[in-house]
């Protein structure tokens, strides 16, 4: 496989994960979730702090019970103190970036080269970077698919369909979406910490813009011709991430587009295609509205 | 549906056409019978980085003309998320040698050539051991540069020539930046050392540059702020805030003080590109990274504003600071 390639699907999975985490909170709860920016890089900082003291595959639980703790804190403002959920999402990201500080003892940036970390382990065992990649992403795909037909996955699917036939069925509609909310932030930061092992370092500012990286990846998964049961749809999330991966890194290199072109190509690649279904309804012949069908 | 797929298709077509295109202007340059390809790469825009790539170009220049190599130049524009893909494209494109400005992009860089023969020249990065190597001599691996640090110890000593009536510090500086936390601490160190006072405002971005000085106001007899990026960005702001309270403001960087600073002991960005380019150029001409340990810049320029000293009352002793330019 050529490099660029092996290294776009490598990165595409990585960053595969927080497509998982979005998808959840913005396709299964219908709710729109910026913490991502922040608890990516707070997974990030609890990898490398945790992998700098030797503890590589600990580091990944860290930071997944932090990503957890941070959807819950946005989960929390949002149903119990009422708060919209943008605005939920935009404080606890916020408030995450003197956490990541913290976490990272007051430095932005740390290095932990030459140190035990997921893939000089999985190496010792004779598997590559790609494969351990793929085997965290499939994992990953295999417990969100897993999760969502049990009866809390199941509950959250519902508040996310309909909220007040929810309730009407006695589901707890805020527990499900601070369950929601944890889960997909969980994913968010075992995403940054998998990239910070990756890098073997970490930086404050690589959480900018994330969730719109996250939701590209997530149209673009969407975008392939497929059914869309609830399994199919993590599994092409993922996958929508490498493509977009594979887009970013040919279009960066090739200069088709200067790097601060990223972020409106992003934009431009979310806002057409969310907003396919409404372009297509306003077409005067129904001709396309069957062929979606 | 069919219209996004063919929306897919025709992207990925582009691409893959691209592709080619990339390979036939590869194939160009070798043609032109350069045989090592230089990548410099920038993680956003900004005028002291901008300074060293310059300044990089410049020396590389000639020996680009006569054909030797090939310069490719690359900025993230402070898309660190995309610093990955762009290193693995770099290797990817057979470059030789990674010149590679400041932290972030270093470490990228680092991933990237793990396992490959590129090199790796760092450059502007305030403390490479241990973000970057083991040790300054050590630089076996692939990896070498050129680091920088601003002279503390030297801005405290012209402050208290300056402004010797000065006896509480405020320091205003991004503590997202890795540089800026470095010198901030090097500067807390000294000033416990000296017995000196100090005051902190974090700024994390340009538009909180002068908030943060304004909110010291009051607390602090001078202000303080090393090489930090997103104070630079915003100097006139933030020396307004300055001289409308009569506070000096001590900078690390010369275009800090040309921005309306008051004064600076900072690097020179040219010459740490010269530099760093010359250690390009030595391994262009076969040499191994072993062979050009890390080299630590200390060659400083220093830099008062008259007009802000005009503006502060202050009287610039001529005799004390002959090494000074003003400006």
């Amino acid at each position: 496989m050529p490099l660029l390639l092996r290294g776009s699907v490598e990165l595409g999975l990585i960053y595969g994960l927080t497509a998982l985490g979005v998808l959840i909170t913005y396709r299964i709860l219908n709710l729109p979730d910026l913490t991502v920016d922040g608890s990516f890089v707070t997974g990030m900082a609890c990898a490398a702090v945790i992998a700098q003291r030797g503890h590589p595959f600990m580091s990944l639980a860290a930071a997944a019970a932090f990503g957890a703790a941070a959807g819950c804190i946005t989960g929390f403002l949002h149903t119990k103190m009422g708060i919209q959920p943008i605005l939920s999402g935009i404080l606890t990201m916020t408030g995450l970036y003197t956490v990541n500080l913290y976490i990272m003892g007051g430095k932005s940036n740390i290095s932990f080269y030459g140190q035990a970390n997921i893939f000089s382990a999985a190496s010792k065992l004779g598997i590559s970077k790609l494969i351990a990649i793929c085997i965290i992403a499939a994992l990953s795909i295999a417990f969100c698919c897993v999760f969502f037909k049990t009866r809390a996955g199941l509950a959250i699917r519902a508040v996310g369909d309909n909220e007040e036939m929810a309730k009407a069925s006695s589901i707890n509609s805020d527990g499900s979406k601070i369950l929601a909310f944890a889960i997909s932030n969980a994913l968010t930061a075992i995403s940054g910490a998998v990239l910070a092992h990756y890098q073997s370092s970490v930086d404050v500012g690589y959480g900018n813009g994330m969730v719109v990286i996250a939701l590209a990846s997530v149209v673009i998964g969407e975008s392939f011709p497929v059914s869309k049961g609830i399994s199919i749809s993590f599994a092409f999330a993922a996958i929508g991430s490498v493509f977009y991966r594979i887009i970013i890194a040919y279009a960066l290199k090739l200069e088709v587009l200067p790097t601060y072109g990223v972020k409106l190509a992003s934009a431009v690649i979310v806002a057409i295609a969310i907003s396919l279904p409404r372009l297509r309804a306003m077409l005067p012949r129904g001709e396309s509205r069957h062929s979606d069908a | 549906m069919k219209k996004k797929i063919l929306v897919l298709i025709a992207l990925i077509t582009a691409i893959s056409a691209g592709c080619t295109g990339g390979q036939t202007q590869g194939g160009g340059s070798e043609g032109s019978g350069a045989d090592i390809t230089i990548a410099i790469v920038l993680p956003m825009e900004h005028p002291s980085l901008a300074e060293i790539r310059d300044s990089i170009a410049l020396k590389l220049a000639p020996i680009q003309e006569i054909g030797r190599i090939n310069v490719v130049h690359k900025n993230a524009n402070g898309e660190f998320s995309a610093l990955p893909s762009i290193m693995q494209g770099l290797v990817a494109d057979g470059t030789d040698i990674i010149i590679a400005i400041a932290t972030p992009t270093a470490q990228a860089a680092k991933a990237a050539i793990e396992g490959t023969d590129v090199k790796l020249v760092f450059s502007a990065v305030s403390n490479p051991v241990p973000l970057i190597v083991d040790s300054l001599t050590d630089t076996s691996a692939n990896i070498t540069g050129v680091s920088d640090f601003i002279p503390v110890d030297e801005i405290f000593a012209l402050a208290g020539i300056l402004t010797p009536e000065a006896k509480t510090f405020g320091f205003v500086y991004n503590p997202s930046e890795t540089n800026s936390v470095t010198n901030i601490q090097r500067a807390k160190d000294y000033c416990d050392a000296a017995g000196i006072a100090y005051k902190e405002a974090a700024a994390l971005s340009t538009a909180e540059v002068a908030t943060a000085a304004q909110s010291l106001v009051g607390q602090v007899d001078a202000f303080f702020t090393p090489d930090d990026n997103t104070a630079a960005s915003a100097m006139a702001p933030y020396a307004q805030v300055a001289i409308e309270n009569s506070i000096p403001l001590y900078v690390g960087a010369d275009s800090m003080v040309i921005d309306g600073g008051l004064a600076a002991v900072g690097i020179n960005y040219t010459r740490l590109g010269e530099i760093t380019a010359a250690m390009a150029l030595n391994l262009v001409d076969g040499q191994s990274t072993a062979q050009n340990p890390v080299i630590v810049v200390q060659d400083y320029s220093r830099i008062i504003n008259e007009s802000t000293a005009e503006a502060l009352s202050i009287e610039i002793p001529a005799d004390k600071l002959g090494s000074y330019i003003l400006y």
